[in-house]
């Protein structure tokens, strides 16, 4: 494994430059957190498509629905906890329920706002998006991944709710890994055990798998970037193919990946599911593997849930 | 203006309180109040100055309205009719399932709604993104916004002020609907608007205080704001009256959000039809 790390974040930061250059409809709202959330270089580049509303989330989310309506594709670029949550019902009222080609990208996504603590580190985001009738949820797992999904985003017509990473997370994919929306992409196959992963959990889900594969347990990896629309056949082939789900994510258990599919596997009348996750409760400032370990959100826990499973 | 055009106009506005009312008696249910209130504006916007095109509701050079009051959309309703975006008898429909005239204007479901309304404070929002995209996309069309007196009690009416100044959105013209009544009671008593129009000033508007009800005075501040080019977003404060036309609404806090039963829209349509203004030979 590669073990370079980069922020998702960064991943953005360089997509929307490329496409700002291609599409002169590609417009930056920022808030007043551009320099944290990777804008500056669109910023200098692109000032004509650059708009910055201060700190002023709410105007920000209608300015971006008002100039969709005029054939603009707006990011509006913030924090997931105050593009969640501050916002959540200007994101329902004026873009999911028109059903405007806004996309709302967020960094700081999970604890990775480690030191910031509990105001800025979002666990319940994409719980709260994946609600929203017409909405889509991404969370990338890398920079390559983040690179690639914001395009993806960008050519998609409708609105789309993006998390990134504050903190570097190990680069996973190589650079011309292809992602397409609502197909999760698999990493390993393995009959035994399946663990489901997004965002900056997927590369422990991949050191899970690694230290499963050395008692002969073989797993099944699966990057679920998209929680919605989730990639029902590929949870369901996990349920025939594999029966035993692990879900891992930088998220709060309740509403996320976990929740998404158990709903499935419920329905399914069949299989067997462990989330990891944030454990429905708040962060503080604390070193980043710290926040997560504090969670059981690491490689160790991961491969000994999934050996619960298996017995 | 000459005199006939002027009484043309405010014909309109009475033909418009008429339709606004009668969809409201005929659906039982809807906001009469500030339909009322806003009607003359609404009336000035859609017969005397926005380019629209009733064929085309989408088309991309046209002048936008934002009614960020959703609730008194009966009166943008009675317009839309009126100019010809569907026919009368959809009117009737109002509140009614499968009807593109939802309780709140809904862009996807109604021709000639330009943005989905309905939550306050977030339409106009909307409209200031809309004049910044004819802005950046060195356009000339206009957008035409009405909010609430009550509505300003939110702050992302504020943030949007801001916005509007710092892009120098002189495309864009706010009428505030001051007819002094909120939903729980008077504005006083629910959230002081101490004096809207410095209010607007302070936050980089040019400013014109009016009668909101008197066509000639919105008129002759629409004139005014919409011939000044100065980089200033213009905000129109009309001093109106809620329930204005129908005698038992008027300053009734009781008829914000209230249908008027047979009796009382017989009286009602009584009333209104003694507005409309012969013609001179």
């Amino acid at each position: 494994m590669d073990k370079k790390k980069i922020a998702t974040r960064d991943g953005f930061g360089e997509a929307i430059v490329e496409l700002g250059r291609e599409n002169r409809d590609i417009l930056i709202v920022d808030i007043d957190i551009g320099k944290s959330c990777k804008t500056q270089a669109f910023r200098k580049e692109l000032p004509e498509q650059y708009l910055n509303v201060g700190i002023a989330e709410q105007n920000g989310a209608g300015v971006a629905a008002g100039l969709a309506t005029c054939g603009k594709i707006p990011f509006v670029v913030t924090y997931a906890a105050f593009g969640s949550m501050r916002i959540c019902e200007m994101i329902r009222q004026e873009i999911a329920y028109p059903k405007l080609n806004v996309k709302i990208a967020c960094s700081h996504g999970g604890v990775t706002p480690a030191n910031d603590g509990a105001s800025h580190q979002a666990i319940e985001d994409m719980g709260i998006m994946r609600t929203i009738p017409n909405m889509t949820v991404i969370m990338p797992a890398d920079f390559y991944a983040a690179k690639a999904l914001v395009k993806a985003a960008a050519k998609y017509d409708g609105p789309v709710y993006l998390r990134f990473t504050r903190d570097a997370v190990p680069v996973i994919y190589d650079e011309d890994a292809t992602f397409e929306i609502g197909k999760a992409k698999q990493l390993r196959d393995g009959k035994d055990v399946a663990i489901l992963a997004n965002g900056d959990t997927v590369r422990l889900a991949l050191e899970a798998a690694d230290l499963l594969a050395k008692k002969g347990i073989r797993t099944r990896v699966l990057d679920v970037h998209t929680i919605k629309p989730l990639d029902v056949e590929a949870v369901n082939a996990c349920i025939d193919e594999v029966g035993r789900i692990v879900t891992v994510e930088d998220h709060n258990i309740l509403n996320g990946l976990g929740s998404a599919v158990a709903e499935v596997i419920a329905e399914a009348g069949k299989g067997r599911l462990k989330r990891i996750g944030i454990q429905d409760q708040f962060g503080q400032s604390a070193p980043y593997e710290r926040l997560l370990a504090m969670n059981g959100i690491t490689a160790e826990n991961i491969a000994a849930e999934a050996e619960k499973l298996m017995k | 203006m000459d005199q006939k055009e002027l009484t043309a106009l405010k014909n309109k506005a009475t033909e418009l309180r008429i339709r606004a009312v009668d969809m409201i008696w005929k659906a039982q249910s809807g906001h009469p109040g500030g339909s009322l209130s806003v009607a003359d504006f609404m009336a000035a916007c859609y017969f005397r100055y926005m380019n629209v095109d009733p064929k085309n509701p989408r088309w991309a050079d046209r002048d936008r309205f934002v009614l960020s009051k959703g609730h008194v959309c009966p009166a943008q309703y009675a317009a839309l009719a009126m100019k010809g975006f569907f026919p009368m008898e959809v009117l009737d429909t109002l509140r009614k399932e499968g009807s593109p005239l939802q309780g709140h204007p809904s862009m996807n479901k109604c021709p000639g709604i330009d943005i989905s309304t309905g939550s306050l404070g977030q339409g106009f929002a909307c409209a200031v993104g809309m004049a910044l995209a004819a802005k950046l996309d060195g356009k000339d069309y206009r957008v035409f916004s009405a909010v609430g007196d009550g509505e300003c009690n939110e702050g992302e009416i504020w943030e949007a002020c801001g916005t509007a100044h710092k892009y120098k959105l002189d495309n864009l013209i706010v009428f505030v609907d001051w007819n002094n009544l909120q939903l729980d009671g008077t504005c006083e008593e629910i959230m002081p608007p101490v004096n809207l129009a410095k209010k607007f000033e302070a936050f980089g508007f040019e400013v014109y205080e009016i009668d909101g009800n008197d066509m000639a005075q919105i008129c002759d501040a629409m004139d005014k704001a919409l011939a000044a080019k100065n980089g200033l977003p213009k905000c129109i404060v009309g001093k109106t009256v809620k329930g204005k036309g129908v005698s038992y609404m008027e300053n009734q806090c009781g008829w914000h959000g209230t249908a008027p039963n047979d009796e009382q829209y017989k009286q009602a349509m009584e009333e209104l039809n003694a507005l409309y203004i012969k013609e001179e030979a």
